[in-house]
């Protein structure tokens, strides 16, 4: 791994810089104070980061009497699973995971399958097709949903597909192909051309090469993609919101906003035990494909 | 906006005006062909790439683009001038810049984008700040690196409105742990913080930061690792201290990423919703109601589509014009140095 430039800095100065003694040895001392207080800061950040989180699981494994407490303890004193139980009598949850689990999977699969051939066109193709999807790819993070939600809800009804899960899993589709299509084309352009060379010597053509040859050499890449747009999807709440109109039909975090209640007024136990569950599933997956994720999106960014 | 101009190719700079013997696998020895961009410097790409199985291989994801993507943000300007209301047998007309004048004079809407101005500002900077500090940390040789780097992209993973629902009943006056903490601190009794007046913002505000903070943290710590070391070292050489080092050596190096990346950060947070949406849904009072949020209600719970498509294009227009400000004064800034 990378080696902190400082660990050598100051040595090497001692043995190179002479005249400069007083200064040398401060840079030593405060060398290893820096790095006291690196690891503070580190600890700031983590607890920060993390205490959210650690109290809504402490929440959700309560019972009621210590939700009510005016003196609320970060680990439970009697952890129980009634709030999970209250939780799935509240809301309809089981069939909410349904619906955002056939929504997110759907909208995964359509979504690579779609973006592989068009990824390997910007990755390989040097005409102005590849700059213009470029160029959505760039412009359409700037997209204003506000602008777009409502030509998008009149479009969906006319083709009757509002409250229907197919209509979101369009909408999931196409906004979830900027991000796929980036990081596909990534993963494209690091496939050495060589390989598609002496496939086109063996005369197979463009379509045939991206599906035996490049294809599976991308496998790791598309799985990773797929995972991503499927926490994508999974975690979304504005399109639901406003396209999924009967409880039926609503995924899970428009169902979770339900617990709310119309002041605010919420069952806490219950929010934050079905808020923790609705989690799980993102988290697992995001675990899975981190490294790639954050590599992928990188390797799009800098330049070599 | 940019994909309109793939579906008419056959531009005036284009010879051939069409597709006709450019398409198939020609290209033999690699010899570029007349409407062919030559590519950037690198190493040849193989053999030229047919323009037919180019736009076979486009085409099934272009034509979602073109209706759920492209055709809705045209619609949507177009929207913005007829009188659209949900649920109305009358047909829609034509009105001119008629919603336009009245958004004008609309103090409501006007409220709403200075908040989502400061939110959105109020969100970006300091966490652009608190991301730069945590990358340049986990891209130390420190002890338990890994599990900061996998803890520092958790909110990353999470739905927005667990999110929201998590820092509500940190929040919480009574339950919360916030107050409790406040409490055995004896700084007072704490407040109720998402319906206080005075607090509902800058409260807000803390959880945008948090919760975007991995995406920042990320971008940045991928251009840190790029910056040469050999560079790194050199200036340590020279007796360069720590700040100057980032002054001279990994600034310049991670400029361009950071300049994206906030310019990202401020459209998405400007754009931001299921957030706010869920922690107050705007209260109190409109203290916290977004632009976004305005703009829903407007649509939505009014049904006045016309006059939330004008907000759109507003919000849009105004935020395209201060991101080329920044984005113009911070390279011309780069050029000065």
């Amino acid at each position: 791994m990378r080696r902190a430039p400082e660990r050598r800095g100051p040595m090497r100065r001692g043995l190179l810089t002479r005249g400069a003694p007083d200064r040398e040895s401060t840079g030593l001392r405060t060398g290893r104070a820096a790095r006291a207080g690196q690891y503070l800061a580190l600890l700031a950040y983590l607890v920060f980061l993390a205490f959210p989180f650690v109290w809504l699981i402490s929440t959700a494994f309560k019972p009621a009497r210590e939700l009510g407490s005016l003196h609320p303890t970060w680990i439970p004193e009697n952890p129980t699973l009634d709030n999970f139980r209250q939780a799935f009598d509240e809301q309809p949850l089981l069939q909410a995971a349904g619906n955002s689990l056939v929504a997110a999977v759907s909208a995964a699969l359509i979504a690579v399958v779609i973006a592989t051939p068009m990824a390997y066109v910007m990755a390989r193709h040097r005409g102005r097709l590849a700059t213009a999807a470029t160029g959505w790819v760039v412009v359409s993070q700037a997209f204003p949903f506000v602008l777009v939600i409502i030509p998008l809800f009149l479009i969906l009804k006319n083709l009757h597909l509002i409250n229907t899960l197919w209509g979101l899993i369009l909408v999931y589709v196409v906004w979830s192909l900027p991000f796929a299509l980036w990081m596909l084309a990534g993963y494209v352009r690091a496939v050495p051309t060589e390989l598609e060379e002496a496939a086109a010597v063996d005369g197979a053509g463009r379509v045939r090469t991206l599906v035996s040859v490049v294809a599976p050499l991308l496998a790791p890449g598309i799985v990773a993609t797929a995972l991503f747009a499927f926490i994508t999807a999974w975690n979304e709440f504005f399109f639901a919101l406003v396209l999924l109109k009967t409880p039926e039909k609503q995924t899970l975090p428009v169902v979770l906003t339900h617990f709310l209640g119309a002041e605010g007024v919420a069952d806490l136990g219950p929010l934050a035990a079905a808020a923790f569950l609705a989690t799980l599933p993102s988290l697992v997956l995001f675990a899975f494909i981190q490294r790639r994720i954050t590599g992928g999106m990188t390797a799009g960014a800098v330049k070599h | 906006m940019t994909s309109v101009t793939a579906t008419k190719r056959s531009g005036p700079d284009d010879p051939h005006g069409g597709r006709s013997g450019r398409d198939g696998h020609g290209g033999q020895g690699g010899r570029p062909r007349k409407g062919w961009r030559p590519g950037p410097p690198g190493p040849p790409r193989g053999k030229a790439f047919g323009d037919r199985a180019a736009w076979f291989l486009v085409l099934p994801a272009l034509i979602p683009i073109l209706i759920l993507s492209v055709g809705p943000l045209l619609y949507g300007i177009a929207l913005a001038f007829t009188d659209a209301q949900s649920g109305r047998t009358r047909s829609t007309q034509w009105i001119g810049t008629l919603n336009f004048q009245d958004l004008l004079h609309d103090t409501l809407f006007w409220d709403s984008f200075r908040i989502g101005l400061v939110w959105a500002v109020g969100v970006t900077v300091p966490q652009f700040l608190l991301a730069l500090g945590l990358a340049l940390l986990l891209n130390q040789n420190l002890r338990l690196r890994w599990l900061a780097r996998a803890l520092a992209i958790v909110p990353w993973a999470m739905p927005e409105v667990v999110v929201g629902i998590m820092w509500r009943l940190v929040y919480n006056p009574d339950a919360g742990i916030l107050n409790e903490t406040i409490r055995d601190l004896g700084l007072g009794d704490g407040r109720d913080w998402l319906t206080g007046l005075a607090t509902a913002l800058p409260a807000v505000i803390l959880v945008g930061i948090w919760a975007g903070m991995p995406q920042t943290t990320v971008a940045l710590l991928a251009g840190l690792q790029n910056t040469p070391r050999e560079l790194h070292e050199a200036a340590a050489l020279d007796g360069a201290g720590a700040w100057r080092r980032f002054r001279t050596v990994t600034w310049p190096a991670i400029k361009p990423i950071a300049l994206a990346i906030s310019a990202l950060n401020l459209i998405w947070n400007f754009n931001s919703f299921a957030l706010v949406y869920v922690l107050t849904s705007g209260g109190p009072g409109g203290r916290t109601r977004l632009p976004m949020l305005f703009a829903y209600e407007e649509a939505f719970r009014y049904g006045q589509f016309g006059y939330a498509a004008a907000m759109g294009c507003v919000m849009v227009a105004v935020i395209s014009v201060l991101l080329a400000l920044y984005l113009v004064g911070r390279l011309r800034g780069g050029e000065d140095r």
